[in-house]
């Protein structure tokens, strides 16, 4: 059976070999040194045809033999319109709060407020550029970070109204870094609820890509929800 | 490896302001080490290497690469943050659960489908798992492994360990299935889906047949087998789950919300298997290693930088990866946040000892012990392992290990060590999987660096760990980075076996360099395990060989820890009794006692050494003994 990398690099050698008796010798004795150091690595193929692909069954039940195209066939884990639309949405959803994050730069007087507000930004911006690549991969349409500005847009779950940003940058000291909490609680939860959507949906989450990004913010944001509410809580609500 | 997000966390923090941070641990990068300027291929690479010599090599096989991509897919380069990527011409997602058509994309993912992760040993076998499966190779002839067995059970990462005829496979992904098929599991809630712990019965090891699946909450990233000495009709299982919680709809008792007291993070999974019934297998315990005394299940890090110009570490939540020691009573855990130490000596109670963070880690990712349980190698996987992170820029103390000592059961931190080759953009390059060589009288750990190669390295003075071997190949592709590269580097009973992601199964050995003698590996040959799963450590012995004794005196001699005339008495007496066939023959009698008067002198001169050439002076002085021993 053929084993598609390895006979190539083999080819290449005996091509190698061929080609040194028509030229040069010192082309030849490259030739051949590059076979010497290599002896023992192509001696490792395999000559007896390889096992054949066994799949086990459920626990308790008997394996299978499957053939490699089976085997290899990923067509039912790929991505989703979902995953298309999940990453598409939490562009949007991840710039708002990099603007959230501007507005707290010139209104907290507190230290603590700073570093969550630039621990956010870094992540945020991050995952942006992730989300980006991974659209512009796959031939995807990448939206642009403030589409929800456009009268009329949706905005996705827990991202804020106009008002409310409004009343945000209207905020300043402790009563800004109360609302910058509970807003961005509130924003936070919303991707938490994005990822769970995405999750309940069939067929989404499926490719491994999506699945490791989708966690990640599930994890990430759950975790800055917390050390929030924590922050609201030592400010006296 | 961690997942997507990770690796770009923190990348846009400058990294000159880091460096200058730094303390100047190791020196900065070689800019005339053979490693750099290596060609790019996936089969044809240009190699560079000290110390270390390729025997075997073994592609993936069929049914674990994608014929169209053998070497996987492209990683996207990362871009400065406000640089947005054209929109292209969008083909039209289709709806309804339906995957958009048309040609593979031209760049994707990274392409871990088939990613070969990490290694187990048992007899002349070796089982290198894969997100798609695991394959095990007779390695009876290291110059010529045979391929036995492919299976095939997707589900990430499929890390392996072997306890007598029974495999143990971790699984993560929502797509993995209970009856190991490869259509993943549309809905959302479904009895089918599987993310926990597998185990397969591989009494046909052609043939391994699925006997149980533990479920977990967070699935099972990596996992730990854990002995009892005291009760061998059981084995347990670590099982450390990084990914997200499922719903409590699909599994009983999942809790995805942090501040909830029955939350599912915060913890790792103790399984109980019973060796004689492994189908009854079951979670007996989830205990909360990182709770503090007032009660808060995450009482540990909780995520940021350490000051101006320090790494951001993880929040801990969870642990990467543990590693035991269960004849010493102790686990190592690499957990997001922190490096803890726990005392396992009741396996399902592990309790906690000692936390400690570290200002240049961002993801604490796996540990190991060395020989006598008294220092901890822990690895920080900045970038995920997904990211060039070994590049001239980057700092020699970030995407590196830290060498902790023991000191009365708490971890103190004396040195990093980072493979010290700078790498291309192309290479995704940081610490990760390694196991200890058996050099007597030394602590010395080989390593894979993902696309940096296989590193070894020494650590007996943990303050100040250096390479001494290396192989590493050119980047995949010239142009952009498929994540590739050495998963996990172990030794197994005289060879390294490298998992080598996109490239397959790499098997090496040893070679003498100024910094490794001939006898210092035949020694370490001497060393002998039936089974080998690199996060269950165990004790090492010598054999009272002549070979050990002449290893140690190698050693002796490059420390100059040992008088001249010492040393060439020693030589002497080791060259006379390789010579006797018994201890009865003529003359033999005199060559004995001058061993064992040798071995006392050597204890008298132990008395005023101190340190590694203390116990060396020691060991020489016991292998001395015990030489003679044999033979009376």
């Amino acid at each position: 059976m053929s084993r598609g990398p390895r006979s190539q690099s083999r080819c290449i050698l005996v091509v190698l070999i061929l080609r040194g008796k028509h030229v040069t010798s010192r082309r030849l004795a490259v030739a051949v040194a590059a076979l010497l150091a290599l002896p023992a690595v192509q001696a490792a193929a395999q000559e007896e045809p390889p096992p054949p692909i066994i799949k086990p069954g459920a626990p308790g039940q008997p394996s299978t033999v499957i053939e490699a195209a089976k085997a290899t066939d990923l067509s039912k884990v790929g991505y989703t319109r979902a995953d298309v639309e999940f990453m598409q949405g939490m562009i949007g959803h991840h710039a708002q709060a990099i603007e959230m994050v501007d507005l707290l730069k010139t209104r907290t007087a507190s230290d603590d407020m700073r570093k969550l507000g630039q621990r956010i930004e870094i992540s945020q911006r991050d995952e942006i550029r992730m989300m980006k690549e991974w659209l512009t991969a796959r031939g995807q349409a990448v939206p642009d970070e403030h589409a929800h500005h456009m009268p009329g847009a949706t905005l996705m779950p827990g991202m804020l109204t106009a008002d409310e940003m409004a009343k945000l940058g209207a905020a300043k000291g402790v009563a800004f870094d109360r609302l910058f909490l509970e807003l961005m609680i509130k924003h936070h939860m919303g991707a938490v609820a994005m990822v769970q959507q995405l999750f309940a949906t069939e067929g989404a989450g499926q490719d491994g890509e999506i699945f490791a990004f989708a966690s990640d913010v599930d994890a990430d944001q759950a975790m800055e929800i917390r050390r929030m509410a924590i922050m609201l809580k030592e400010l006296g609500r | 490896m961690k997942s997507a997000v990770q690796r770009l966390v923190v990348v846009s923090l400058g990294v000159g302001a880091l460096v200058a941070a730094v303390a100047a641990q190791q020196p900065a990068f070689d800019p005339k080490d053979p490693r750099i300027g290596l060609k790019a291929g996936l089969r044809d690479a240009g190699v560079a290497s000290k110390g270390l010599e390729l025997v075997a090599s073994m592609g993936r096989p069929e049914g674990f690469y994608d014929p169209k991509q053998p070497a996987g897919e492209p990683m996207p380069p990362e871009r400065q943050g406000n640089q947005t990527p054209e929109a292209p011409a969008a083909a039209a997602p289709q709806a309804g659960g339906q995957r958009p058509g048309g040609a593979p994309p031209a760049g994707g993912g990274g392409g871990l489908n088939f990613a070969n992760s990490d290694l187990a040993f048992q007899g002349n076998r070796v089982i290198i798992g894969n997100f798609h499966g695991f394959n095990t190779y007779d390695i009876e002839n290291t110059r010529r492994p045979r391929l036995i067995a492919s299976v095939v059970c997707p589900g990430g990462q499929g890390d392996v360990s072997i306890y007598g005829n029974l495999l143990f496979m971790s699984v993560e992904q929502t797509r993995g299935r209970v009856d190991c098929g490869v259509e993943g599991v549309a809905d959302a809630v479904s009895r089918e889906r599987f993310r926990g712990v597998r185990i397969f019965d591989i009494t046909d090891v052609a043939r391994p047949r699925q006997v149980a699946a533990v479920q977990t909450c967070r699935g099972s990233h990596t996992h730990t087998l854990v002995t009892n000495p005291a009760d061998r009709t059981k084995i347990y299982v670590y099982g450390s789950g990084t990914s997200t919680v499922r719903p409590g709809e699909e599994l009983e008792g999942c809790v995805g919300k942090p501040d909830d007291p029955n939350t599912s993070l915060f913890s790792i999974d103790v399984i109980e298997v019973p060796i004689a019934a492994p189908e009854r297998a079951r979670i007996v315990n989830t205990p909360r290693i990182f709770a503090d005394d007032k009660g808060n299940l995450g009482g540990l890090w909780q995520g940021g930088n350490h000051g101006e110009g320090t790494q951001t570490s993880r929040m801990t939540n969870q642990c990467h990866d543990i590693t035991v020691f269960p004849a010493v009573g102790l686990a190592a855990g690499a957990c997001s946040g922190n490096g803890i130490l726990l005392d396992i000596s009741d396996p399902v109670h592990p309790k906690r000892l000692d936390a400690v963070v570290d200002k240049s880690f961002a993801y604490w990712h796996s540990a190991t012990f060395n020989h006598d349980g008294t220092k901890v190698i822990f690895t920080d996987e900045w970038g995920g392992g997904t990211r060039p992170r070994c590049r001239a820029e980057d700092p020699t103390t970030w995407g590196a290990n830290a060498v902790f000592d023991i000191v009365d059961r708490k971890l103190v931190f004396r040195g990093y060590y980072k493979m010290p080759a700078a790498q291309t953009e192309q290479e995704n390059c940081v610490a990760h999987n390694g196991s200890l060589i058996p050099v007597p009288g030394r602590d010395i750990m080989v390593q894979g660096w993902y696309q940096g190669g296989v590193s070894v390295f020494d650590f007996t003075d943990s303050t100040r760990p250096f390479e001494i071997a290396y192989f590493d190949r050119g980047p995949l592709d010239p142009t952009q980075l498929i994540t590739g590269g050495y998963w996990s580097a172990y030794w197994y009973n005289g060879h390294i076996y490298g998992s080598e992601i996109a490239r397959g199964l790499d098997i090496f050995r040893l070679t003498p360099t100024e910094h490794l003698t001939q006898h210092e590996i035949d020694a370490a040959m001497l060393v002998r395990a039936e089974e080998v799963n690199a996060q269950e450590q165990k004790p090492v012995t010598w054999p009272a060989a002549s070979v050990v004794a002449r290893a140690y005196l190698d050693q002796l001699n490059r420390t100059k820890g040992i008088q001249p005339a010492r040393a060439q008495a020693v030589n002497a007496a080791l060259t006379r009794v390789d010579e006797l066939r018994t201890g009865r023959e003529a003359g033999a009698g005199a060559v004995l006692d001058q061993l064992d008067a040798l071995a006392g002198q050597l204890d008298t001169d132990a008395q005023a050494s101190s340190g590694a050439d203390q116990k060396r002076l020691r060991a020489l002085a016991e292998t001395l003994r015990g030489r003679a021993a044999r033979l009376r």
